[in-house]
């Protein structure tokens, strides 16, 4: 069946191709994306509005506060639906002992060099994390990457050394709670704002907490939620991690 | 826009797809797949999406590579496809 998949592949690109014509041309000013109604509010306004300078986050984390929030809620479905299929569970990990790879848990093929120097390179990789984390606002990044740099520095360190000890800091239960909390500050914010009388998400209505200008308090309040997405971010994707290399074999509470 | 250096990128970009779908070592095809993601985020830094560039360098490239790694060691290595 090769050949019909390679038809298939050749008629779609050709498809593409042909279409790529009526595209708009690279930043033209007439493309939809550009001249749009909602995006000409967004680039004349969005700084007036909340002093954020990155406009990517400023829509991200305000003006599509219900996007983001139920995007971090698909990562941490899609975590536990990793857990559920794969996992044999914490509670119960002693009962239904499946037995673990290996290749996982004997004495990994520790390397000294490796070892040291991935120690070095990891506060580097996590300050890294929490300035994309914090620094959102005036340049690319915010809650999604500064997670998933976060949760590599800790993949890193696994990787190089042993996983089970690693693995005994931050248990999978830990982990899940991380979640929860993160998205429990995402939603718990939003909720914040409908007691000082806004609408769900609404962080203007926030300015009573802070006793800045009403307009950094939008600015902050995305630093929070980001705050929210980094946690659920990070905690799930070691989750994921853990459960994908040692073939859901539960990693116990305790060190053994 | 550089039209060169889109060139070359968009070239490589297609060699590497290619290649990664067409290899028979499954470790061999994820790392190309990875590297294939930092060619995507390079042609979207050099766009000026920055923020897209970031995520995929972040998540394409690096965490979904380690991912998919930790999942072939769990496996075969060779693809019967």
């Amino acid at each position: 069946m090769k050949v019909f998949q390679t038809i298939i592949a050749v008629v779609l690109g050709a498809l593409l191709i042909y279409a790529e014509a009526d595209f708009p041309a690279w930043a033209s000013s007439k493309s939809p994306a550009n001249a749009g109604e909602l995006s000409q509010y967004y680039i004349k306004n969005i700084y007036d509005e909340t002093l954020v300078p990155n406009m990517v986050t400023a829509v991200l984390a305000d003006y599509r506060g219900y996007d983001t929030l139920f995007e971090t809620v698909v990562v941490f479905t899609a975590g536990l639906a990793i857990f559920a299929i794969l996992g044999t569970g914490v509670m119960r990990e002693k009962k239904t002992a499946v037995p673990a790879p290996k290749r996982i848990y004997s004495e990994p093929p520790f390397d000294l060099i490796v070892r040291i120097s991935t120690r070095m390179l990891v506060p580097v990789i996590q300050l890294f994390a929490l300035y994309v984390l914090a620094h959102g606002h005036h340049s690319p990044g915010g809650g999604f990457q500064g997670g998933v740099i976060l949760a590599a520095s800790f993949i890193m360190l696994e990787l190089s050394s042993d996983l089970r000890a690693e693995a005994a800091k931050l248990t999978h239960r830990m982990s899940i709670w991380l979640g929860i909390i993160g998205i429990v500050i995402y939603a718990g914010w939003g909720t914040l704002s409908l007691f000082f009388g806004g609408h769900f998400l609404d962080y203007d209505m926030l300015q009573a907490l802070f006793p800045l200008d009403p307009l950094m308090a939008r600015s902050h309040s995305m630093l929070i939620v980001e705050v929210g997405v980094a946690f659920t971010v990070s905690s799930i994707m070691l989750l994921i991690f853990r459960q994908l290399v040692s073939g859901g074999y539960s990693i116990p509470d305790k060190q053994a | 826009m550089i039209w060169s250096y889109d060139a070359i990128l968009l070239i490589l970009i297609v060699i590497t797809a290619i290649v990664s779908l067409s290899i028979k070592d499954l470790i061999s095809a994820t790392i190309t797949l990875g590297v294939f993601s930092f060619l995507l985020c390079l042609l979207w830094a050099e766009m000026g999406a920055v923020d897209v560039a970031f995520t995929e360098a972040a998540v394409g490239a690096g965490v979904s590579t380690v991912f998919l790694v930790a999942t072939i060691y769990n496996t075969t290595r060779k693809s019967s496809d």
